[in-house]
């Protein structure tokens, strides 16, 4: 193990160590401690430039009231769950699909259309903008929770084809050769033999993909406008001027719109970090 | 008696040809719905981007072919300057291709800093990792509020040193640094998650082995450990990379692009001339895009290389 575990150096390092560590955390979490005090303080502590001190009086429930029952939040948060739940639903099918078509079968081409899945995913964004929003438009989505879902579910493919191949390209590939001699047909080799083992990778990027969907910010300005359609990251923005330098009530609604994905990080944390550093090991 | 036999031998002769080819066109078929979906919203639109990129289009009306004009206006070919706000956005993006590396080291430092095994190390791990969880929007929104120049942590934590106040986000000589700042927070927690991954999978008898040898220290992270962690800095950089070239939540959210257009990148300014309230110049903005997407096709290229070599090995 490196570097050299704290438990074989002297006593002094390894309570350094341990009394360090929260330390470190809290330097690191600052300017998110910050705003977790900002969001629980009364406005009058911002008259009297009680910025960072102990809030005066708590006010979790009020402020956090607010941002429930006095401003579009709710709806912006239930746009981005219905955004993000059909995405990853449809990336995360087409990926199986696609990843097993890649990983299972040799055929000619296959490594190009591997390639271009993975190159596809790095394309900067922009490029891809004015056709997308034209597309979107002419298909009379502009403005629709839709429209974004079909686009997202296209980008994210790319990665979670990446993923799902390689994924079944490491499962054991006798498996499948014994059901092909007994004859079972290929779509339910499909279904009955590798969809059973791809369970840690479908929870994997289903965990990753909302984490990604929840959060994007540029295609939801792009293709959306207004509280009908438009998920929380954007719909922020909109918050923020209602409640312009109100800034306990700005903290709240920030916290609210980072926390699904926070909380699903810590729910799935195990399926989250494989998904995330797939490769990263050989 | 011959039309008794003909619906008898039909199924299995049509069935014979599906067996006799099923393993070509089961993937077609497996393939089919993802690849229709990739063309038309990625791979297609970025035809097109080109395309518009050589017309005027207020992206109502017609396209007007104009040729290479929007590059020259941008590039400055012929009598013309380069587009001012261009170069401003392109040395920006340098400034964030390089420091947005700070973060592979960072992650590494604090990788290191956390891989041990004392009682609650897991939660510590989570917690240094989450600010790569939250949107970018919010880390944005997070970071203005901890540089504002009055009610702002920082410049309460400098005025315990005697320093400040300063108002990084109000000046222009700073402001880009302060949002790369920003993104480095998220960035480095991804980069050192990945370490600790990779640091998990050290060959403990290799280390074993090198301590024998009197390596520590330095040495043995730079000969020993660094190596093994190759796939892991691979997959670092390619992440910090595409992440320095998509910068633009941040910047939205931060600045807007100011102060005086100062933190603009060739990522925001593309959206700013597309969708402007002046009027939309969808061909103008497409010629920025284009440049952004050679810029970013270098890198694409090495990585997808870096990967076909590991492919080739694999077989």
């Amino acid at each position: 193990m490196f570097p050299t575990p704290i438990e074989k150096r002297p006593r002094s390092a390894q309570v350094g160590y341990q009394a360090f560590l929260p330390l470190a955390l809290i330097l690191w979490l600052l300017p998110l401690i910050a705003v977790a005090n900002f969001s629980i303080k009364p406005e009058a502590d911002f008259v009297n430039g009680n910025y960072w001190g102990m809030p005066s009086s708590f006010e979790l429930f009020s402020n956090y009231g607010r941002v429930f029952f006095e401003s579009n939040m709710p709806r912006y948060l239930l746009n981005s769950l219905m955004i993000t739940v059909p995405t990853v639903i449809g990336a995360v099918a087409l990926s199986a699909m696609a990843g097993f078509a890649l990983g299972v079968y040799r055929f000619r081409g296959n490594l190009l259309i591997f390639f271009m899945f993975i190159a596809g995913n790095f394309v900067p964004f922009q490029i891809l903008m004015v056709p997308v929003r034209d597309l979107t438009i002419n298909l009379n989505l502009y403005d629709t929770k839709t429209g974004l879902i079909l686009f997202h579910i296209a980008f994210q493919t790319g990665f979670c084809t990446l993923f799902m191949r390689n994924f079944i390209r490491a499962l054991p590939f006798p498996l499948i050769e014994a059901a092909r001699v007994e004859g079972v047909a290929e779509w339910k080799i499909f279904w009955f033999v590798v969809l059973p083992l791809m369970k840690p990778a479908l929870a994997a990027l289903a965990v990753l993909i909302f984490t990604f969907i929840w959060n994007d910010y540029f295609w939801a300005v792009v293709l959306t406008q207004g509280p009908g359609a438009q998920p929380v990251t954007a719909g922020i923005t909109e918050f923020n001027s209602q409640f312009r330098a109100a800034y306990h009530l700005m903290s709240a609604g920030s916290i609210v719109a980072a926390l699904p994905p926070v909380a699903m990080f810590f729910l799935m944390q195990k399926h989250f970090i494989a998904g995330l550093t797939l490769g990263a090991v050989k | 008696m011959t039309y008794a036999t003909v619906p008898d031998t039909q199924p299995p002769l049509r069935r014979g040809w599906y067996k006799r080819n099923e393993i070509a066109i089961t993937p077609l078929l497996f393939l089919a719905p993802a690849i229709l979906f990739f063309a038309i919203y990625v791979i297609i639109p970025i035809g097109q981007s080109f395309w518009i990129s050589l017309h005027e289009w207020d992206g109502l009306g017609e396209a007007e072919w104009v040729g290479t004009a929007n590059y020259e206006r941008l590039l400055g070919i012929g009598e013309q300057e380069m587009d001012r706000k261009f170069e401003t956005s392109f040395w920006n993006n340098v400034k964030w291709l390089i420091l947005y590396l700070l973060a592979i080291p960072a992650g590494l430092f604090i990788a290191l800093f956390l891989n041990q095994t004392v009682r609650g190390i897991r939660i510590y791990k989570s917690l240094f990792f989450f600010p790569f969880v939250i949107s970018q929007v919010v880390v944005g929104l997070v970071f203005s509020w901890f540089y504002l120049p009055r009610e702002g942590l920082l410049n309460a934590l400098l005025g315990v040193f005697g320093l400040g106040p300063v108002n990084i986000l109000g000046d222009p000589s700073l402001a880009t640094y302060g949002i790369i700042g920003a993104g480095l927070w998220p960035q480095t927690a991804y980069c050192m998650i990945l370490y600790l991954t990779g640091l998990n999978a050290v060959d403990p008898e290799q280390v074993e082995a090198a301590r024998l040898d009197g390596a520590k220290g330095w040495k043995m992270l730079w000969y020993v450990i660094l190596p093994q962690l190759k796939p892991a800095t691979f997959i670092a950089f390619v992440v910090t990379i595409i992440g320095a070239l998509r910068s633009f939540d941040l910047i939205s959210v931060m600045t807007n692009g100011g102060p005086f257009g100062s933190t603009r990148v060739l990522s925001f300014y593309m959206f700013e001339e597309s969708l402007s309230e002046f009027g939309f110049r969808m061909g103008y903005g497409a010629a920025i895009a284009v440049v952004l997407f050679f810029i970013m096709l270098g890198f694409i290229v090495y990585f997808l290389w870096s990967m076909y070599q590991d492919e080739k090995g694999a077989h």
